[in-house]
């Protein structure tokens, strides 16, 4: 019987949730690692019972574990996230004076698709690491961190990230706030931005070609040259693999937001939760909604079965959006309440799965055989 | 050698797999970082989460106490001062690794 895992990383440990194919009744472990944050949980497509969390304190640093049986045990793996070559450089810090690249965590985890023992990290301050033995060792793939225009890369309020990595291998991609997009076509040994099409009113040149808080970025596989974005402020969307960028906020009633996915079937609907804006974060008017477009971007509509009507100030962080494959598209968010939803008919109607976990700071999802 | 107790914060307890105090052995002068690569070698899983790995600097939430003495900012290779030296190379007292209070 098809079983759906929803692995929610929050700022008190992890929780895995675990339900049947119908995904209306679920049941809940965890905390794992309680009392650490787990900024990001992610399986592997190639063995669903390898699992990456990353788990990090202000006071004990960072840690990686893996789990070989899809949670129920874990080992800390690598910790050694040093930047290759000695001196690792500067980038701007947030009062433009340069300051030394310093590790502070990790924000995003991507399995390989194809190995489960292949895994990329991506790193506050910015960087991108890869494990080819399951976690136990990290390699820095320094052409991110070298590229030419990061001495000018200067950090958002959430910090110099790279919270977005997007496999398509040789291709690959990269999010960091607030620098904008980035891609590799080596396999992340070279880098250029790919932001072309941006505008932020929040720098000094808004259309140039880095310095953009890029929130998150999401593609089919099916559709690899289309990328989604939500941007600080606009939903964009690119068709030629990010060398390009149109807005598409169409009729959202306001384009701030963090997370936005893509239906794992059907590449031209895309859903994004809006924000009221970057100094209210939380939902208009204390509703919270998601907002679908199934025109790539260019008409969306509101969604709203089940979820809150009134009252409702809480936030939806940039990971903690995720869509399951099973042929109902399943859509998971969770809420800065501790709230994570599932909508079992791809945004229709949607319940809680839970309801009083510690704030989410990711969500995703798999599908078990 | 010499046999120093320490008492690590309850997640790094839960993260070597142990209860109550540890027992590590100590090789040549007793001082803070003797103490503390002791405690990386018998648990391996604790490198960075007491240290920075890059600089081998006491993270900025972690203290360092042994006989009701702040020891967190004592120079790393400096011996450890007397009587604090004495007390916990006696057995008599723990050498405490502390994670800063947070209130609010």
């Amino acid at each position: 019987m098809t079983r759906v895992r929803v692995l929610a990383g929050t700022r008190k440990g992890a929780f895995l949730l675990t339900s049947d194919g119908k995904r209306d009744t679920w049941s809940v472990s965890g905390p794992h690692f309680g009392g650490w944050e787990v900024y990001h949980m992610k399986g592997s497509p190639a063995d669903p019972d390898r699992l990456y969390a990353s788990q990090n304190t202000g006071w004990f640093g960072q840690l990686i574990q893996r789990s070989d049986d899809g949670g129920e045990t874990w080992q800390p793996v690598g910790n050694d996230f040093g930047y290759a070559g000695g001196d690792p450089g500067t980038h701007l810090w947030y009062d433009g004076t340069p300051r030394p690249w310093e590790f502070k965590r990790i924000w995003h985890l991507e399995p390989s698709p194809a190995d489960p023992d292949v895994v990329y990290a991506g790193a506050e301050d910015a960087a991108l690491f890869k494990s080819v033995d399951g976690g136990v060792t990290w390699r820095e793939l320094t052409g991110l961190r070298l590229q030419e225009s990061a001495p000018g890369w200067q950090p958002g309020a959430g910090g110099l990230c790279v919270h977005t990595i997007i496999l398509q291998e040789p291709r690959m991609f990269v999010a960091i706030s607030a620098a904008g997009t980035f891609r590799s076509d080596d396999g992340g040994e070279t880098w250029r931005p790919v932001n072309r099409g941006l505008r932020s009113q929040g720098i000094p040149d808004s259309d140039a070609e880095v310095g953009h808080c890029v929130h998150h970025v999401e593609a089919n596989p099916a559709r690899p040259d289309t990328l989604f974005m939500q941007k600080h402020w606009d939903v964009m969307r690119s068709d030629d693999g990010g060398l390009s960028w149109t807005e598409v906020s169409g009729n959202l009633p306001t384009d701030f937001g963090f997370p936005i996915a893509v239906h794992p079937h059907e590449p031209e609907t895309v859903y994004v939760v809006p924000i009221t804006s970057d100094s209210l974060h939380y939902p208009p008017d204390g509703r919270l909604r998601v907002w679908r477009s199934r025109s790539g971007g260019y008409e969306w509509e509101e969604l709203s079965a089940g979820l809150p009507e009134r009252d409702c100030y809480v936030n939806v962080y940039r990971d903690a959006m995720a869509v399951d494959a099973l042929d109902s598209c399943g859509v998971y968010f969770g809420t800065t309440g501790g709230q994570v939803y599932c909508s079992a008919d791809a945004g229709d109607s949607w319940a809680p799965i839970v309801r009083d976990l510690p704030a989410v700071l990711s969500v995703e999802v798999q599908v078990l055989p | 050698m010499t046999a120093i107790r320490v008492v690590l914060p309850a997640h790094l307890r839960n993260l070597a797999g142990v209860r109550g105090e540890v027992c590590v052995d100590v090789a040549g002068p007793l001082t803070q970082r003797a103490v503390l690569d002791a405690v990386e070698a018998r648990f391996p899983v604790l490198g960075g989460t007491i240290r920075d790995r890059r600089t081998g600097r006491r993270r900025a939430f972690i203290r360092f106490y042994a006989c009701e003495q702040d020891l967190s900012n004592e120079p790393p290779d400096a011996p450890l001062p007397e009587p604090v030296a004495a007390a916990i190379a006696a057995g008599a007292e723990p050498f405490l690794v502390v994670g800063a209070m947070a209130g609010g």
